[in-house]
């Protein structure tokens, strides 16, 4: 193997890729053949590096110099100026770590700023197609540990329960909670599942861990496997997202090869089996009983509970799902230790969480902060602020089902107690931010419309009442409604949130009530100015 | 449509879908994979592929139906060579998406769901493909068009007519 002066990374993922990266990549190749620098210089396609909308980027180590909106045109200059003599192409947009940007426009955003990272930490610094590459940053040291120190199962759940480590999927539950549940159920045969059918609008998180970093995934699913006690695993990934089920395939291929899943993983006495499936698009599949139906092969109806899915899940045996985010936090807390893990975010919400910043900011994009870091920060600071310099009005945080804050809310902090006394929900960590010239009861309605065409049908409260929720607000907004029709619309959800049987319709108080408490005005406006 | 008028024509579409259920049959819970690779065949699910499965795979003609008609990805309707589906999420839908889909409309002389009478186009909408930093989106077939406003989408809808036509 030979040793290289300098890597060139070149971060592919859907958004790179629309904006020609697979062309740039073959033209540097060419070039860097034609200045015969293929023995100094690799070339290395890695995951996100979390900023989006700055078209083609490429990273050049060791000097960690980002440049964005790369062309083939410009590209020549940084080969020339960078590659070649060894200073920065200044002519093209750049920012890099460490140092003083010296460029105005864009300092260092997304994930070139920064940030404390366990999740996507090895996104955009290695190859997500090659195992070796991934061994030698460091991947698969948990497995490692567990089997070469003889860890039992049980130590293992003791130390993700110490970790404090809570589900990422939306509902916080401790996950060594959740795994001892699992572990305790009696039968022979059990079931791992990594939930990634992520069918929240504005969150993409797990679909750019699973594309930049998925043999982390992987050896979480077999930590959590061996710590559960099953023998096979599934990744339910959504059918759209074809980079990801391609990558994870390759990443299970290769897992295979080198022995670390099948037969008697490492010539250990356990074997683990994983396997991918294909969702087809429901958004009530991302509730974990409603995934394990849909696994059966069967309509994704969310079940009732009592019975959980520790006892009987799949095929009605004990079943363990957990979201990518939790999971690919597993290796680090296994391999340095739930103290180490602790060390990061506040008391009862422990580590990072990734966020997804969207909407009228400057640079929206991925990011992974500790938990508790307020959310002016994360808008102000990470995501450069409002766009166009406009005055902020609201972020809707946690996704669709998430809740409006409003600006006097703008310093909460995003853990999950923090936001649970404002009201607010973590969700999935998405958080789409509106200016001044957003109007919230059409926001409101968008939201509605989703919920309407996604209520499974199971149960009647929520099919009915996200079609009337879905009435009133059209009145609203043809101005052929009374002031009293917006409390109605909260009456409803209330209803609903009492009486459905899943998330889903449960959920729908939160964007309602949020957006009738804190925005009143949008919908009186709408309601008086049709009227007159 | 009563059973006896459904005629399963012996061909090779059939065949390859045939193979495909026998090398799964013994996996556990494959109805929707199976039906991931009819549509990947075939293009759409038509009656007669839903009763191919149902029959093939030993499950009720009700089952095989209800399932199709549960998930977004499946349809019953067949569909022109290409499709545009356009993001309604709410990240795209703060950014104008409700615009891009009206121009799309208006260009194409279509309804949501209508396909062109070349067959050429459908027009499709969806709910978030995690492109949302790119918003507002489109997707032609598998490939994302972002930052989008009514004019572009409508260029690029007309250049990758364009580019393909007689492929």
């Amino acid at each position: 193997m030979s040793i290289y002066r300098a890597h060139i990374l070149l971060p592919i993922d859907e958004g790179t890729i629309q904006s020609g990266a697979i062309e740039i990549k073959k033209e540097l190749e060419k070039r860097i053949e034609e200045e015969n620098l293929k023995e100094e210089i690799k070339i290395l396609e890695t995951g996100t590096i979390g900023v989006i909308g700055k078209g083609v980027m490429i990273v050049v180590y060791p000097d960690k110099v980002t440049y964005y909106n790369v062309t083939k045109t410009n590209l020549n200059n940084i080969i020339q100026e960078h590659i070649i003599k060894g200073r920065i192409a200044e002519e093209v947009e750049h920012s890099y770590e460490g140092h003083k940007p010296v460029e105005k426009e864009y300092k260092n955003v997304g994930l070139t700023r920064e940030q404390q990272r366990i999740v996507l930490d090895k996104c955009w610094k290695i190859d997500p197609e090659s195992i070796d590459d991934v061994l030698a940053y460091g991947g698969y040291r948990g497995v490692e540990k567990i089997f070469s120190e003889s860890i039992s199962p049980e130590a293992v759940i003791e130390e993700i329960k110490n970790s404090g480590l809570r589900g990422r999927g939306g509902a916080g539950f401790p996950t060594g909670l959740k795994w001892s549940f699992t572990r305790a159920a009696k039968g022979e045969e059990k079931f791992m599942i990594c939930n990634a059918d992520e069918g929240e609008p504005g969150t993409f998180k797990d679909r750019l861990i699973m594309e930049g970093d998925p043999h982390k995934l992987i050896e979480a699913m077999i930590i959590a496997g061996y710590a559960v006690g099953a023998n096979k695993g599934y990744i339910y990934i959504r059918g759209e997202y074809e980079l990801s089920i391609k990558r994870i395939q390759k990443a299970i291929d290769q897992a295979l090869e080198y022995n670390l899943l099948g037969k008697n993983i490492l010539e250990t006495n356990f074997s683990f089996y994983l396997e991918i499936k294909k969702g087809a698009g429901a958004y009530v599949c991302g509730e974990e009983t409603a995934l394990i139906d849909s696994l059966e092969g069967k309509r994704g109806y969310p079940r009732i509970k009592p019975p959980f899915p520790a006892n009987k899940g799949l095929w009605q045996k004990p079943t363990c799902v957990n979201n990518v985010e939790t999971l690919a936090n597993i290796p680090e807390i296994i391999y340095k230790g739930s103290n180490w893990f602790k060390k990061f975010g506040t008391e009862k919400s422990t580590g990072t969480k990734v966020f997804t910043i969207l909407g009228h900011v400057e640079y929206p994009g991925l990011i992974e902060v500790e938990m508790g870091t307020p959310l002016r920060e994360i808008i102000f600071s990470y995501g450069g602020g409002i766009k166009g310099g406009k005055r902020f009005k609201a972020a809707l945080v946690g996704g669709s089902a998430g809740v409006f804050l409003p600006e006097r809310l703008l310093d909460v902090k995003m853990d999950f107690e923090s936001l649970d006394e404002s009201k607010a929900v973590l969700g999935s960590g998405a958080i789409l931010v509106m200016d001044e010239d957003t109007d919230i009861v059409d926001m409101l309605f968008s939201i509605l419309k989703f919920f309407a065409h996604e209520s499974c049908g199971q149960c009647s409260v929520c099919r009915i009442g996200t079609h009337q929720l879905l009435n009133l607000i059209y009145g609203i907004r043809r101005g052929q409604a009374q002031e009293k029709d917006i409390d109605q619309m909260v009456k409803i959800a209330e209803t609903m949130f009492d009486m459905s049987l899943c998330p889903l319709g449960q959920s729908l108080i939160m964007p309602v009530k949020s957006a009738v408490e804190n925005f009143r005005q949008d919908f009186l406006n709408k309601i008086q100015n049709k009227n007159n | 449509m009563e059973v006896s008028e459904i005629h399963i024509p012996d061909n090779e579409h059939y065949r390859e879908l045939m193979k495909f259920i026998e090398e799964n049959r013994e996996t556990p819970g494959p109805l929707i994979q199976v039906l991931h690779k009819a549509q990947e065949i075939f293009g759409y699910l038509p009656v007669e592929v839903q009763y191919f499965v149902a029959r093939e795979m030993n499950v009720s003609y009700s089952k095989v139906y209800g399932v199709v008609t549960f998930y977004n990805f499946f349809r019953t309707e067949p569909i022109g060579d290409h499709i545009i589906n356009v993001c309604l999420g709410t990240a795209c839908h703060v950014k104008g998406a409700q615009e891009i889909i009206k121009a799309l409309i208006k260009e194409l002389g279509l309804k949501v769901g209508g396909t062109t009478k070349d067959r050429f186009f459908t027009l499709s909408t969806a709910r978030c493909f995690g492109a949302c930093g790119l918003a507002p989106v489109m997707l032609i077939d598998n490939e994302v068009y972002g930052r989008l406003n009514p004019q572009k989408a409508v260029q690029i809808m007309q250049q990758f007519k364009r580019e393909n036509q007689g492929n």
